[in-house]
């Protein structure tokens, strides 16, 4: 195991580092001089020079490179072009939107998708069965933003259960952030949870036909016990995987429904930055997404050697 | 009174009958053996016996176990009943565990299930159980996973699971067929020793009448989902009355003549052939090595059929791959016809299409997306300038046809064919390109005995007709001796025994060889042809 987490975090680092590389590249060539942004159309070329030599944009390529990547390590993630404020400030406090958000949405989406997955699976062909499959199509089938609105007409315009959008902040107290941050963590889950509740299904009914199974039933196991004893943790791994999947998808794809709702989170973050040409920001916040999802498949491997005994000490 | 009767039993599935009108009865301490041929219904109604049969069965007629009708009882009764008075011991053990529980804690579950103990009493029976099972504590610790265990040793465990009750009745679904001759006998010995100590009654299940000849004490034969014989072992085996049965006993003994002679040409040549395989290596460890294959040496003259026997693990496949050219050898040399195969990553197509290979799983072994004529066509990529239009027609008809299979069949797909003519196609493919070589790795393992005793019949023949050379592979040791001229015992990687088969067979001169013909069942002397 501790050969096998040496390897994982060398592997981790490269990725890092090839992202890096990437990242910068690819923002290299997007056309747009930020200090031109910053100075409107009219400005004069020595305040643009000026202004280009204090943001640091006047050096090569390579070295602004090391630069970025030097104050990162340092934990100085740089100053916005737009706002003047340190990046790593302005990234924290979208994280605590982002981030409770996306564990929000994936909570609900697997307190959804075990219980109507093993539901479907152990009533095999009944009505119960095709109503799950029938709704989960739906659910993969409605865009996530289209159903958003109509929750908010009903639950925030019509009820008046919930905000209609816009964030209290947690100074307010754990309940009212919660409160702003369910319609869209509903918004979220329902799509991913369509797609947990058919792969746990599909998952689960393929280990229902392991020959284990049929070994458990001959010592007297009921099918019930069968299904919870012996199947579920077999049918996990592909599950797990799908989980791992959803957690990036929903830190960092969240940006339509945080622009429904107007939630201050690191989508619409990236979205404005890239918009003002503020290239800083957008560089950290995508190098600090493909760290969470580099992070996220590692913590699912490790789940895997923790599900499966056949998977420790191999790799 | 009978531990088992059952009478009468109609079982079908969606309607399709499966089982028809059968009656069977069992005493304490005494072997029933069920044979039959695959689809026969034998495994139908050992889980008639145990209601867990597909869905959309029904079943008519009385299983009575102590004189209590198991059709009749609720399926919670059901549950009691299983495990507690009914133990099964099931046909493949790779995957009847569960890989993800301790060995401990799944033989552990019965006892818990049926007589609610604690987890540490659970335990204490468990430990007891698998001893019994021959797998004591000292060796095979009971936090060990399935996967850590050997194919033998895992049906040990099942085998625990089913006696930890000590069960009235013991059901063995083909127990042995997935495993090794010795390990075979190893298991069948075990069986038979737990009916004698325990005094349960044993239902053995299995396609093999040498395995059910020498444990049962009467015999019932199974066809199309009828009993159509049944009686006292010897019995049967002296006057076997339905012509089914005689057309059984036959194919089992059966050994197909041979017209094919030998010819002093030497067509394979292996010299000292050695393959390694890396083990994982420590961090700061010397690479360790694991020798496979090491240092064999044999010949094949052309027109003649060789045999290669060992247990799984002895190094048979991976010679095997060797000789295809599909592994890197870390010393010595293979050549047929006088040209080197150069096994490191690529072959000549011109020395590869002088062999061709039939392998054992006649399911498995085709893309079941391509038609019969794209499948067996399949070795004409070894070819310079493959065969096009009418000759190409003509390549497939005569291939087809030399297996006995129709014309017609070529637009086919695989799953149109039974499993015996599934196994023609593949020869078909390999017939295809008239390679000098054919090696036949289990071909005929996975067949029922009639298909098998068909399959070498078409080998036989084709051998004699077309001057076929044959590496034949089996763990079987009679099918080797029925259609070998020589035989080579392996073992751990190194050839011990060579021979001309009969006297290999008659007066083995390695004690392993010794070993794995007293291991493999026979039928008793005068049965047969």
């Amino acid at each position: 195991m501790g050969r096998f987490l040496i390897r994982r975090l060398l592997g981790l680092i490269v990725a890092l580092a090839v992202a890096s590389v990437v990242i910068f590249l690819c923002l290299e060539v997007v056309p747009g001089d930020p200090a031109a942004y910053m100075l409107g159309v009219n400005a004069r070329p020595d305040t643009l020079a000026a202004l280009r030599a204090e943001l640091g944009l006047d050096g090569s390529a390579v070295q602004r490179y090391f630069d970025w990547i030097g104050g990162m390590l340092r934990g100085d993630f740089g100053i916005s072009y737009t706002y003047r404020t340190p990046v790593s400030g302005m990234i924290v406090d979208r994280m605590w939107v982002s981030l409770p958000l996306a564990l929000y949405a994936l909570g609900l989406s697997v307190a959804i998708a075990f219980p109507a997955g093993i539901w479907a699976a152990s009533r095999r062909g009944s009505a119960a069965d095709l109503g799950v499959m029938g709704v989960t199509q739906l659910g993969v089938a409605v865009p996530n933003f289209w159903f958003a609105m109509l929750m908010v007409l009903l639950f925030a315009i019509k009820l008046r259960w919930f905000p209609s959008g816009g964030f209290a902040g947690w100074d307010e107290g754990l309940f009212a952030g919660l409160k702003s941050l369910t319609l869209p963590a509903i918004a979220l889950a329902l799509p991913q949870a369509s797609i947990l509740t058919r792969v746990m299904r599909s998952s689960l009914l393929d280990t229902l036909g392991e020959d284990y199974i049929r070994t458990a039933r001959a010592k007297g196991v009921s099918r019930r016990r069968a299904i919870w004893a012996h199947g579920l943790r077999n049918a996990l791994i592909p599950v797990l995987t799908i989980i791992g999947l959803q957690f990036s998808f929903l830190l960092a794809g969240a940006i339509i429904i945080e622009n429904v709702f107007y939630l201050p989170g690191l989508g619409r973050l990236v979205f404005q930055a890239i918009s003002s040409r503020d290239l800083i920001v957008v560089e950290s916040v995508v190098l600090l997404l493909v760290f969470a999802v580099i992070a996220v498949n590692f913590a699912v491997d490790m789940a895997y050697g923790l599900v499966d005994p056949r998977l420790r000490g191999r790799r | 009174m009978s531990l088992l009767q059952i009478e009468g039993l109609h079982m079908a599935i969606h309607g399709q009958p499966i089982l028809r009108d059968v009656s069977l009865s069992l005493a304490r301490g005494e072997v029933l053996g069920i044979i039959g041929e695959s689809g026969s219904g034998k495994s139908m109604t050992a889980f008639s016996v145990m209601r867990l049969l597909p869905r959309g069965a029904g079943c008519l007629g009385a299983v009575r176990l102590d004189g209590r009708d198991l059709l009749q009882l609720p399926e919670r009764q059901m549950n009691n009943i299983r495990g507690r008075m009914v133990g099964m011991i099931f046909q493949e053990p790779m995957t009847a565990l569960n890989p993800l529980k301790t060995i401990g804690d799944q033989v552990a579950e019965t006892v818990r299930l049926h007589e609610g103990l604690s987890r540490r009493a659970a335990w204490d029976r468990a430990r007891a159980a698998l001893a019994r099972a021959e797998l004591p504590e000292e060796s095979f610790p009971l936090t060990r996973y399935p996967h850590e265990l050997s194919g033998g040793q895992r049906q040990r465990v099942v085998i625990a699971m089913a006696i930890a009750c000590r069960p009235a009745l013991l059901i063995a679904d083909e127990p042995t067929t997935a495993l090794d001759v010795t390990t075979q006998a190893e298991i069948l010995n075990l069986l038979r020793r737990l009916v004698q100590e325990e005094g349960c009654g044993l239902m053995l299940i299995s396609h093999d009448l040498a395995v059910v000849a020498s444990m049962a004490d009467r015999i019932a034969i199974m066809r199309a989902g009828e009993v159509v014989e049944q009686g006292p072992t010897a019995e049967i085996l002296r006057q076997m009355q339905h012509p089914y049965s005689r057309a059984l006993r036959a194919a089992s003994a059966h050994a197909p003549e041979r017209g094919a002679v030998a010819t002093g040409e030497t067509l394979l040549n292996c010299d000292g052939v050695v393959r390694d395989y890396a083990l994982p290596r420590g961090l700061l460890a010397a690479p360790q090595h694991f020798r496979a294959v090491d240092g064999v040496s044999f010949t094949i003259k052309r027109g003649e059929s060789l045999g290669l026997v060992g247990e799984s693990g002895c190094g048979k496949s991976t010679l095997t791959r060797a000789i295809l050219g599909l592994e890197p050898l870390q010393a010595g040399r293979i050549e047929i016809s006088g040209q080197p195969i150069n096994a490191n990553g690529h072959v000549d197509p011109a020395i590869r299409k002088h062999m061709q290979v039939v392998f054992q799983d006649p399911y498995g072994s085709f893309n079941p997306r391509h038609r019969v004529e794209r499948l067996i066509c399949e070795p004409f990529h070894l070819w310079d300038d493959p065969p096009v239009g009418a000759a190409r027609d003509k390549a497939i008809a005569d291939a087809l046809e030399a297996v006995g299979l129709s014309v017609a069949d070529r637009h086919k797909f695989p799953h149109e064919f039974s499993g015996g003519q599934r196994q023609r196609i593949a020869i078909a493919r390999a017939l295809i390109t008239r390679p000098d070589l054919i090696i036949l790795d289990e071909a005929v393992s996975a067949l029922d005995v009639s298909v098998r005793a068909q399959v070498l019949g078409l080998l036989a023949d084709l051998q004699g007709r077309l001057g076929l050379t044959y590496l034949f592979i089996s763990h079987d040791l009679s099918v080797v001796r029925s259609i070998t001229d020589r035989v080579l015992v392996m073992k751990a990687g190194k050839i011990v025994e060579e021979g001309e088969t009969r006297a290999v067979f008659d007066a083995p001169a390695h004690p392993y060889t010794a070993q794995l013909i007293k291991a493999a069942p026979r039928l008793p002397e005068g049965v047969g042809g």
